[in-house]
């Protein structure tokens, strides 16, 4: 060893965002490949010949509300108008949760707001039998998938409707018939998981295959790289969806993403392709989606697909953004909004018109308030019908060991 | 709590320039409990800063640091998160000393909101501290007001080894004696509220006596020793309480003398049942104070499930609990 006293002294690099409260956002610099731009490379494209769909952004939904380029054209108007319809669902059903939270209805909530497209367009490219294994911010595949808002809001209110007898935290939803696995809560634990799910179906000689979903800020965790290291091994019949709406509570996706360029291409270091999709745009969501859906059925393998969005609401009803991005950033966000970019689709190719749109929106929020009656005619955290503490000791076990008797009865159940 | 917490910070980071603090939005945010308010803006985003979201990394890099010499105390955002860090906590830093025979050390603190009481389900309620008294090497501690949280948290990270620093997350915004449907009461108009601004430890190792008395000992630590206390005013019976303050090392002196004076004994912790703290500290008092017991030692726990969150009041050991198990302790 040589003495090293000559040189320079080193400095630690902590990355920052480029904006913080009371400065002006500005995104220039963010390159937004114009739609239609990226190719589309055939299903069983070599991983090692696509590395650059990591880098761009794919994206079908123009400025004008044109749909263009190779990855175009994956939906009917029919199957678009739903779409959008489960968008203006989701965003409605937020609002009315995040109201009966504030009214204390319940303890806690997290709204999806400028992220509908990634959840909901992703359900339409699954089948039956395939499984999600979701985090917070995916109720859009509930949605889709057609589970009774009323269930979902049961689930919310902890109250005696809840499939879960109120174990859980609200929106830690489960329902293994519409493909959506049991929520944690812990992160990025349930995305190895998914890998060791599809694993079991390609064992089997099944043909149903697993959707992983992690945030920006979880591909950090070790389990996100585990995944990737198993999914990548044994070629599982998996996606492995990053949903990058850049903030992890009050940290920007920079002090997750490193150096490495984009989330996409942490794929790479493992073989896995790497895909990086408009997040609010819901036919390139739907598009990159069934691309990599396709790839996983004929057992060609993972593939990572980064959905570049932006959680333009706080991170939950405990957070508040203002203390560290500016308020004005989510307007700013150069993508725009899912909702509006599909309608505005549907408008101008003679499937939807503004009047069709307000009848709409009165038919959802009229679906909703209906199914909130009905929920809290139920119960709320706090009151009417709530799961007996009895319940409590169930399902920690098949069977009820003695122990957990004898405390039921100390609790006098 | 949280001013205090904050203010152990600056006082530390101030006095010592090897100390930095990392964690999930500690940095600029100031964490999300506001523990950390304000340390980047005083001290630079080299001294504390944000990190990913990996346990491990945090509590590894961490480790890094400290054999460096440098003397991190870092936070994890909930005690339910620690489990990714555990293996770094467990097989790393506990034994690093050990290992290297004091060739290389870990002067390092893992701050982590710990208990419930806020409805937050099964990961953002779990008390986990037997998971770190069970492994040689560890300090735990765990304060049950501001002025102990200030005095222990300085003592910390003066320490030469790794110390777990569990922060009752209920009682950060007041102290809350398990009457769940009563108003909150901030810490101020409480007396342990009151914390000096001065730089000052409380020691590693020694209990405090919340509460002098002949009936009983109840022994307890964090939340449960406000629960405690309001069952025994309730109650009307003459208990001793005592507050550990820090499980390892366990002041066992101020232990044996009180239940040698009372002849009973009651723990209380909010953790669950089965090989729970309490589970070692029902053995030192049975060992060392067999001849002057006469009821057997009764614990008052969480139920041996996951914390459910509809069920918050049926699952926490509250003042009903306690009071049932200071009847049968004096009834025995």
């Amino acid at each position: 060893m040589t003495e090293a006293n000559d040189r320079l002294p080193l400095s630690l690099t902590v990355p920052e965002p480029d904006v913080r409260p009371g400065g002006q956002p500005d995104f220039s610099h963010v390159r937004i490949p114009q739609a239609g731009e990226i190719r589309r490379p055939a299903i069983d494209e070599d991983p090692e010949n696509m590395r650059d769909l990591a880098f761009g952004i794919i994206r079908v939904l123009d400025r004008d509300g044109n749909a263009v380029g190779p990855w175009a054209g994956s939906l009917s108007p029919e199957e678009l108008r739903d779409g959008l319809r489960h968008m203006m669902t989701l965003r409605a059903y937020d609002a009315r949760m995040l109201v009966a939270q504030r009214q204390g209805k319940t303890s806690f909530y997290m709204q999806h707001l400028g992220e509908e497209a990634v959840s909901c367009a992703f359900q339409r490219v699954l089948n039956k039998g395939d499984m999600n294994f979701p985090t917070y911010r995916q109720a859009g595949l509930l949605v889709a998938a057609g589970y009774p808002l009323v269930k979902m809001m049961c689930q919310v209110y902890s109250n005696d409707g809840d499939s879960a007898r109120g174990r859980q935290l609200p929106v830690f939803y489960s329902s293994k018939e519409n493909g959506f696995f049991s929520i944690s809560g812990n992160l990025a634990t349930q995305y190895v998981q998914a890998v060791g799910w599809a694993m079991a179906s390609a064992i089997m000689r099944d043909t149903k295959i697993a959707a992983a979903w992690i945030g920006d800020g979880s591909t950090a965790e070790s389990d996100f790289h585990a995944a990737l290291v198993f999914a990548s091994t044994y070629k599982a019949p998996v996606v492995l969806n990053i949903v990058n709406n850049q903030w992890a509570i009050s940290t920007f996706q920079g002090i997750a993403r490193g150096g490495s360029g984009t989330f996409a291409a942490r794929g790479h270091g493992f073989g896995i392709p790497a895909l990086r999709v408009d997040g609010n745009d819901y036919l390139a969501v739907h598009a990159a989606g069934a691309w990599a859906a396709e790839r996983a059925r004929r057992n060609l393998g993972p593939t990572v697909v980064e959905y570049v969005t932006y959680r333009a609401a706080g991170h939950s009803t405990s957070d508040d953004p203002s203390g560290y991005r500016p308020k004005q950033e989510s307007e700013a966000w150069p993508l725009g909004d899912p909702i509006l970019r599909l309608k505005g689709y549907l408008i101008a190719i003679g499937e939807w018109s503004e009047e069709r749109h307000v009848q709409a929106e009165a038919e959802i929020a009229d679906t909703v308030v209906r199914a909130q009656k009905e929920a809290e005619a139920i119960g709320t955290l706090q009151s009417g019908r709530r799961p007996s503490p009895k319940d409590m000791f169930e399902d920690v076990y098949a069977e009820m060991p003695p122990h957990l008797v004898e405390q039921r009865q100390q609790a006098g159940y | 709590m949280i001013e205090a917490i904050q203010n152990a910070h600056d006082l530390a980071m101030g006095a010592d320039e090897r100390v930095v603090v990392m964690g999930q939005d500690v940095g600029y945010f100031g964490g999300v409990f506001r523990c950390t308010a304000g340390l980047q803006k005083k001290y630079g985003k080299t001294r504390c800063f944000d990190a990913p979201i990996s346990e491990l990394g945090i509590v590894g890099t961490a480790i890094g640091m400290a054999a460096y010499g440098l003397r991190p105390c870092v936070e994890i955002q909930f005690a339910d998160y620690m489990y990714p860090g555990y293996d770094q906590i467990v097989s790393e830093a506990a034994r690093l000393r050990y290992r290297s025979a004091g060739e290389f050390t870990c002067p390092l603190v893992i701050r982590m909101p710990t208990g419930g009481g806020i409805y937050g389900a099964q990961t953002h309620s779990q008390s986990p501290e037997a998971l770190f008294t069970h492994v040689a090497g560890l300090k735990t501690v765990i304060p049950s007001n501001p002025a102990d949280a200030k005095g222990l948290l300085l003592a910390a990270i003066e320490d030469p080894d790794p110390v777990i620093f569990l922060e009752p997350k209920r009682l950060y915004n007041g102290p809350f004696d398990g009457h769940h449907d009563r108003p909150v009461v901030p810490w101020k108009k409480h007396e342990a509220g009151e914390v000096s601004p001065d730089y000052y430890t409380v020691p590693l190792g020694k209990a405090a006596t919340r509460r002098e008395g002949s009936d009983l000992t109840i022994l307890s630590y964090g939340t449960m020793v406000h629960v405690a206390l309001a069952a025994v005013e309730e109650l009307g019976v003459d208990a001793e309480v005592i507050d550990l303050r820090t499980l390892i090392p366990l002041d066992k002196p101020a232990i044996v003398e009180s239940v040698r004076k009372t002849g009973r004994c009651l723990i209380v912790h909010e953790a669950t049942l089965t090989s729970g703290y309490g589970a070692e500290l029902a053995a030192v008092v049975q060992r060392e104070c067999f001849y002057h017991l006469e009821a057997p030692i009764e614990r008052v726990a969480g139920w041996d499930t996951p914390y459910p969150h509809a069920g918050e009041w049926d699952y926490f050991p509250g003042p009903n609990r306690v009071a049932a198990a200071i009847k049968a302790v004096m009834e025995a």
